[in-house]
């Protein structure tokens, strides 16, 4: 389990012992974040790409006055890209990084749920070779015979932060 | 309940170290010998504003201290002590010390007490050797503070803060008080920090404390016996006043110091827990507050006022929208416009300080550095009053210091070096601020002996910078003492040396968006220039058009832009392309190329050519757009750092446009075409 400490909401969470997580579609597959680090769920605005940045940076946007990165997540998890549909959202969320907190989006094909799922349905993810790095799942979990693949978002949109570039 | 202190307690924080600037400038002008008694009252004044300001607060080390000061003072400017340097000296030290009491107060943190008695000690050794050169009679001002006159065979000192129902018991403090004059001589000071307003005032309570200085030769107990009736009714504390040269007693008064201290913010706090915390919160770091001048904010009134003015105006055709309005409505627009500008203007004025605010720390640091080094330097400094944005001053403060320390410790030669180079004995360093189109620059010049370029040259081979074969400019070499690692000092001084320097200073500089450059000339001097923007804030940029993205170039690096004329295109290697300008050939970057991978043909294009680092480049791009200011956004805050790439900004149709770095991309384009000759 993520061993965040959030104010608010968290409380909640704390008396049922169970987590709120939101899902979303990739390629078929369900994924699934812990709710409280989810800002807000926008649909697709006009990105601005990014020069020197690896693919799956898709650019920023514009969100009220402050620029946020965008990554795209099917690039990110090297699934097949796919042109974006009706459903097709950012979801911006909050990643906390070793020095600070960022706000960035990521691309999904549609939102889905959002389910209580208490820790000891979370099940262990096999290691199954290096299909997406094994350090940005959480773990499993079995919601109406669906599995769903539960996100640690802080390190997957922290390791597409690549490291200050020396300029010496 | 009580007052909130923590606000005028900032202020008069602030106070105090505009009274220690005031003082060190005047003591510098003394220096200087300046034999004016206008400066030393100058400096008295200050002395006795902290004195009085510190006071008026309950702490007591300072005013303490500063008596001994202001009694030195006051028998200089009375011609009964002379104005040595050893005077001058002490009294620097004096303005040191009290800058660390008050910084120490300020941080709540433990007062160096050995030190403080340590200057206390010398100021009062300089007093009495005036006083018996003299007089013997000590100066009347001495007498304020009995705890001060260290003929006083005992004295004590009597914390009393009575609880608020105090009177309630019948106890009066001025009996008590009257009691305690039949012991001895007794000097009272009333507290009145936690007087509350005239509403809140209970008239049967007491909302005063004392303090009170006893003289007389008498034990604790006929004291303690006194306030016997009020014991459990007040806190109370007794302490032996001694002589300030007995350190365990200078300690013991600090701890009492820092209780009281620790009493103020308790007491402060419960009617308005949250001005206690700002004071905390702005008792670690700098200032975070700004003086404005008065003028400013006038003018940003009356801007607001003109601004409401267009809006009523502009409300008018929304509630009544008629085609025949849109002449007013566009005439209000522009009116909009104009109003938005100026009122940018303004608030940006606010944050702008005189580089004054940094300049006035140089004297003293010229005049210790000199002393230290045995060089004779006069400073001048002119452009005092340029203004720049705040934190562009406080991020460029270290960085002039170190060119500073590195012109009199490498730059000025010594007297006797001088004389045999035929100048005069005494160095000269000029400090200058001037505005220069959007910038602002700050040259830092002395007349000392030049970059030696062969020793740079040897000292870079040695250090494995550069190798043995390679030739150079002149303008390289002096760029190579900007390498980091890089110093031609024979030896480490604690002055400078370290070859930890220049770099950071170059890098400091870049990273506020500007450029140092250095030019210097064997035996005439070196003149270092810093070129800065205004503010951080915002940029009048140029929008451009690279295939469908817009970027933004900082208007200030732009030199011209041009229609490509393709028979002026031709290239190096078939990679680096080359245009020619006039008589000149500079290379282009296709941002294109560089950004997106692939390239458009350059005749349907326009060239903008900038100039970064002294090198000059054209741009390519596939349209200009319009001028116009860009708030600039950080690329950091949620993301990283980009190469090429110095923020990001919003348009007006709420897209994002980078903005380009044109150093970066000038120095990125520099070393890929390096790459294979320097490999």
């Amino acid at each position: 389990m993520t061993a965040k400490a959030h104010s608010d909401g968290a409380t909640m969470q704390a008396q049922t012992g169970t987590h709120q997580y939101l899902t979303f579609l990739l390629a078929g597959e369900e994924y699934g974040v812990d709710i409280l680090s989810v800002q807000e769920i926008r649909g697709c605005s006009s990105v601005t790409p990014i020069p020197n940045t690896p693919g799956y940076v898709l650019g920023v946007i514009n969100l009220r006055g402050t620029v946020v990165p965008i990554v795209d997540l099917r690039k990110r998890f090297g699934l097949a890209a796919a042109e974006f549909g009706a459903t097709t959202v950012f979801v911006v969320v909050r990643a906390i990084g070793l020095d600070r907190h960022r706000t960035m989006g990521m691309v999904v094909d549609a939102v889905s749920d959002v389910y209580n799922i208490s820790p000891d349905e979370v099940k262990p993810a096999p290691d199954v070779g290096n299909a997406i790095d094994h350090d940005f799942v959480t773990g499993l979990a079995t919601v109406d015979d669906k599995m769903m693949i539960l996100l640690n978002i802080d390190r997957v949109m922290n390791s597409s932060v690549s490291e200050p570039l020396q300029t010496h | 309940m009580s007052m909130d202190l923590s606000e005028f307690l900032a202020v008069f924080f602030e106070e105090c170290y505009e009274g220690l600037s005031a003082m060190e400038a005047g003591l510098l002008a003394l220096d200087a010998g300046c034999t004016d008694a206008e400066a030393i009252n100058t400096i008295f004044r200050a002395a006795h504003s902290i004195k009085g300001g510190s006071a008026t607060f309950g702490l007591n080390e300072i005013p303490q201290f500063t008596h001994a000061l202001e009694t030195l003072l006051d028998q200089m400017r009375n011609g009964r002590c002379t104005v040595t340097r050893d005077a001058i000296d002490l009294l620097l030290e004096s303005v040191d010390c009290l800058r660390e009491m008050v910084d120490g107060t300020k941080a709540g943190t433990e007062l160096n007490a050995k030190r403080i008695a340590l200057v206390q000690r010398q100021l009062e050794n300089m007093l009495s050797i005036g006083e018996s050169a003299s007089e013997p009679i000590a100066s009347p001002a001495a007498k304020e503070h009995p705890s001060a006159d260290k003929s006083n065979p005992s004295c004590w000192q009597i914390f009393f803060r009575p609880h608020a129902h105090m009177l309630q018991s019948g106890n009066d403090p001025y009996r008590l008080f009257r009691e305690l004059a039949t012991l001895g001589h007794l000097q009272v000071e009333a507290d009145l920090s936690s007087l509350p307003s005239w509403v809140e005032l209970k008239p049967e309570s007491c909302y005063l404390a004392w303090k009170l200085w006893l003289e007389g030769e008498l034990a604790r107990e006929q004291i303690l016996e006194i306030f016997q009736w009020v014991e459990g009714d007040c806190d109370l504390k007794v302490e032996k006043v001694e002589e300030r040269a007995d350190e365990t007693q200078a300690q013991a008064e600090s701890e009492v110091l820092g209780e009281r201290q620790a009493d103020i913010p308790n007491e402060v706090s419960s009617p308005s827990a949250t001005g206690a915390k700002n004071e905390r919160a702005g008792a670690g770091q700098n200032t975070g507050s700004i003086r404005v001048n008065i003028e400013k904010i006038d003018v940003l009134i009356n801007l607001v006022g003109e601004l409401v003015i267009t809006q009523s105006m502009l409300n008018r055709f929304g509630e009544d929208f008629e085609q025949l309005h849109m002449n007013g409505l566009r005439d209000g627009l522009i009116q909009l416009t104009r109003n938005t500008r100026e009122l940018q203007e303004a608030a940006m004025h606010i944050r702008m300080l005189p580089i004054g605010a940094s300049f006035n720390r140089f004297p003293r640091l010229v005049r210790d550095l000199g002393n230290k080094l045995s060089k004779r330097v006069e400073l001048s400094m002119s452009g005092e009053n340029t203004e720049l944005d705040k934190t562009v001053l406080e991020k460029i403060s270290d960085p002039l210091v170190h060119l500073v320390r590195n012109a009199l410790d490498h730059g000025i030669e010594a007297p006797e070096v001088r004389k045999a180079a035929g100048k005069p004995e005494t160095g000269l360093l000029q400090l200058c601020a001037y505005h220069q189109g959007g910038n602002i620059v700050i040259e830092v010049k002395d007349d000392g002996a030049g970059l030696n370029k062969e020793k740079i040259l040897r000292k870079a081979q040695e250090q494995g910078l550069v190798s043995a074969s390679d030739t150079f400019s002149d303008e390289q070499v002096q760029n190579l003492i900007f390498q980091p690692g890089f110093s031609t000092a024979e030896k480490i001084s604690d002055v400078s040396g370290r070859g930890v320097g220049m770099d950071v200073v170059r890098k400091n500089i870049n990273d506020l968006g500007g450029h140092v450059q250095i030019r210097s000339e064997a035996n005439k001097g070196t003149i270092l220039t810093i070129r800065l923007p205004l503010t951080l804030a915002i940029l009048e940029g140029q929008l451009v058009r690279i295939g469908t993205e817009i970027y933004v170039v900082p208007l200030t690096s732009i030199v011209e832009s041009l229609q490509v004329e393709p028979t002026r295109v031709s290239s190096i290697a078939q990679r680096t392309g080359l245009y020619k300008l006039r008589d000149e050939y500079i290379s282009i970057i296709r941002l294109a190329q560089v950004f997106h991978g692939h390239s458009h043909a350059l005749d349907r294009g326009q060239l903008v050519v900038v100039e970064a680092d002294n090198r000059r480049v054209g741009l390519a791009v596939e349209e200009m757009l319009g001028q116009q200011q860009v708030v600039i956004k950080s690329l950091e805050t949620n993301f990283q750092p980009i190469r090429g790439v110095s923020g990001a900004t919003i348009l007006g149709d709420g897209r994002v446009a980078l903005i380009l770095d044109v150093p970066g991309l000038v120095q990125g384009c520099i070393d890929r075409s390096l790459t294979p000759i320097a490999a």
